[in-house]
């Protein structure tokens, strides 16, 4: 009995680790492509062990390192204004909705969660946004097409409802109004929820390129998985259209070529890849508190 | 007329002592108004936010009645009743995304849901030290874009240099153009979608099953029940509202395609729209590169429209079968 136990849990470990490489093995692809020689690539295509080492890609980028850094810029602004304010937003309508007194929970509520039912779709919220925010070209179209997620609001919810209320009504007694309530006992009581979703919407601007497609075409505030886009899409037209590039005037190899490629790639991801592991352990608490067993 | 008439004489009477006259639905509000004026000027911005960002894109839907015209807005672009829809409906175009948006959707959840459930059972055999590592090498491509992930993608699929077509060639293969040949797609995209969330989604429902007292393992134990009886008797069972909450959402969003998958896996490759193209991707190309506002928000309400309709009536089946399951 004893035995099988073990081989059951050789095999279940086994699994997980095939799984495991099968993840993390393609990332190593694209790594070991930025490091291989140009020559090597054409010749023995993309391969997990360069054949032969060069870290010219690398030096190409960081020779004009202006458009990587200026997209590096646009994303850690976008990405701080629209974490800090999206998380305290979050933080405040959740409480609010949390708080079972309160006379328009109910209809609160509703309000939140039908967004995530129903919605208007791209098409208005292009034209409101270009057309009567006139946020074209403006970093706000970044930060504030996704600044309040609904799903994010129940997450809060679900760990804000779990403080109890007796809290509220002794801060109460001592004659604190709802806003210190909420600032100076409710926030800090949050912490665990706060460092989740925090970083969840932190991630969600990291990677934002959607709204970047649509509203950005200023190239000094094209934000890094923007650039990544556009890298992709211009050497595969490039590529693909040599008579077009011919009259052009480009000179294809000016240009970057794979391992470069992969390179941007990897220096917009690396940061991402480096730092998630810190703060995995947080999202497993994080997601048991909040949103599952409320 | 009646009760503003009732709330002045409240007003002027307010010494008065209470309960002489009924006060009106208008006063009381305004009373209850003033008790709780703090918590809602608390969610104040939120509600400011939903309505300008989500409210106000719902009476944009209009456009999918009329010729939009940029220079004329909204509201002075002609009517064209359902011309939109109409045109829309009869091109193959409607059928294919349709088709393809909610059979891609069909297999991811699936394919997801189940592979997901097996893997959090499974990781809670294992000693906690090595599950965390294997959580944070299956979470890992979460956390990064499908932009990144499209180049992950190239780098195996690219016709030339690519990995897999390297391989092919070293075997004595003939290499696939894989961004012109559509017949493989539906399994590359089902693929590289579990790849990236399966995850995530282990991880919620391993969060899930942390959270299930220990007392019934050790009671089914003194029982004698081998581990698939506690999988199939215990966890699962215990386990069903989480997966009906998750179903029930993506039930709902069954219309609403994965925008990224389909738009930077396939590389937005011509060749395999017949194959790749959902309704979003559609909407986007209809909107960005073809410049048919009317007939993209034609489409983009057709969506929100089946997808509403789609949600209520999953949670209204579950309902039925178990209120207790259901989202509300």
């Amino acid at each position: 009995m004893a035995r099988k136990f073990e081989f059951s849990k050789l095999f279940i470990n086994l699994l997980f680790t095939v799984l495991s490489l099968i993840v993390i093995l393609p990332f190593l692809l694209v790594i070991a492509v930025s490091l291989t020689d140009e020559k090597a690539l054409t010749q023995n295509g993309y391969q997990f062990i360069p054949t032969s080492f060069s870290l010219d890609a690398y030096r190409y980028l960081l020779d004009a390192p202006d458009i990587l850094l200026r997209a590096y810029g646009v994303t850690l602004t976008v990405t701080v204004i629209g974490s800090l304010t999206g998380l305290l937003l979050t933080a405040m309508t959740a409480y609010v909705i949390s708080r079972q007194d309160y006379r328009y929970n109910r209809v609160t509520t509703f309000y939140v969660f039908f967004t995530m039912l129903f919605s208007g779709g791209l098409v208005p919220s292009y034209i409101l946004i270009t057309q009567y925010l006139h946020l074209k070209d403006s970093l706000w179209a970044l930060i504030l097409p996704i600044l309040l997620s609904p799903f994010n609001i129940m997450v809060m919810k679900g760990f804000m409802s779990k403080i109890p209320h007796e809290i509220i009504e002794s801060a109460k007694i001592d004659g604190a109004r709802e806003f210190r309530i909420f600032f100076r006992i409710i926030l800090p009581l949050s912490t665990p929820a706060l460092a989740t979703l925090g970083l969840l919407i932190s991630f969600t601007y990291w990677n934002e390129w959607f709204n970047a497609m649509l509203y950005i075409d200023d190239p000094n505030k094209v934000p890094l998985q923007l650039l990544l886009v556009r890298t992709l899409n211009s050497i595969e037209f490039l590529t693909t259209n040599s008579e077009f590039t011919g009259q052009l005037g480009i000179d294809l190899a000016s240009f970057p070529n794979s391992s470069a490629r992969m390179a941007i790639a990897v220096l917009a991801g690396g940061p991402m890849v480096v730092i998630f592991p810190f703060f995995q352990r947080f999202f497993v608490k994080g997601l048991t508190v909040g949103s599952l067993k409320g | 007329m009646l009760k503003n008439v009732s709330l002045t004489q409240q007003g002027a009477h307010a010494g008065a002592p209470p309960g002489k006259r009924r006060k009106t639905w208008i006063s009381r509000e305004l009373h209850h108004f003033k008790n709780n004026r703090e918590l809602f000027l608390l969610s104040l911005p939120g509600i400011l936010y939903k309505l300008i960002f989500a409210y106000i894109p719902m009476i944009g839907l209009i456009i999918a009645f009329k010729n939009y015209r940029y220079d004329l807005g909204i509201f002075g672009s002609k009517w064209v009743g359902l011309d939109n829809f109409r045109y829309l409906f009869t091109t193959d175009t409607a059928w294919r995304i349709t088709r393809n948006t909610v059979l891609y959707n069909t297999a991811y959840i699936l394919v997801g849901t189940s592979a997901a459930l097996l893997l959090a059972i499974l990781m809670n055999e294992i000693k906690a030290k090595w599950s965390k590592f294997y959580q944070t090498a299956l979470f890992l491509p979460h956390f990064l874009s499908w932009v990144l992930v499209g180049y992950v993608a190239y780098a195996f699929l690219n016709h030339s240099d690519g990995f897999i077509n390297r391989t092919l060639e070293s075997f004595g293969l003939e290499p696939v153009s894989w961004y012109q040949n559509a017949a493989p797609w539906p399994v590359i995209l089902i693929l590289a979608q579990l790849w990236k969330v399966v995850g995530f989604n282990t991880l919620i429902y391993f969060a899930g099953i942390i959270g299930i007292n220990s007392e019934y393992y050790e009671a089914a134990r003194i029982d004698g029940a081998t581990k698939r009886q506690m999988a199939f008797k215990i966890t699962i069972p215990l386990m069903a509202p989480i997966i009906i909450i998750m179903l029930i959402l993506s039930i709902g969003n069954m219309f609403r395609g994965d925008f990224g998958l389909h738009y930077f896996i396939p590389n937005n490759s011509g060749f395999l729209y017949g194959s790749t193209d959902i309704i979003d991707t559609y909407v986007y190309r209809a909107l960005r590169e073809v410049g048919n506002v009317s007939m993209s928000a034609a489409t983009g309400f057709y969506q929100s429209v089946v997808g509403l309709v789609l949600v209520l009536s999953a949670n209204a089946i579950v309902r039925k079968i178990n209120p207790d399951n259901s989202l509300w």
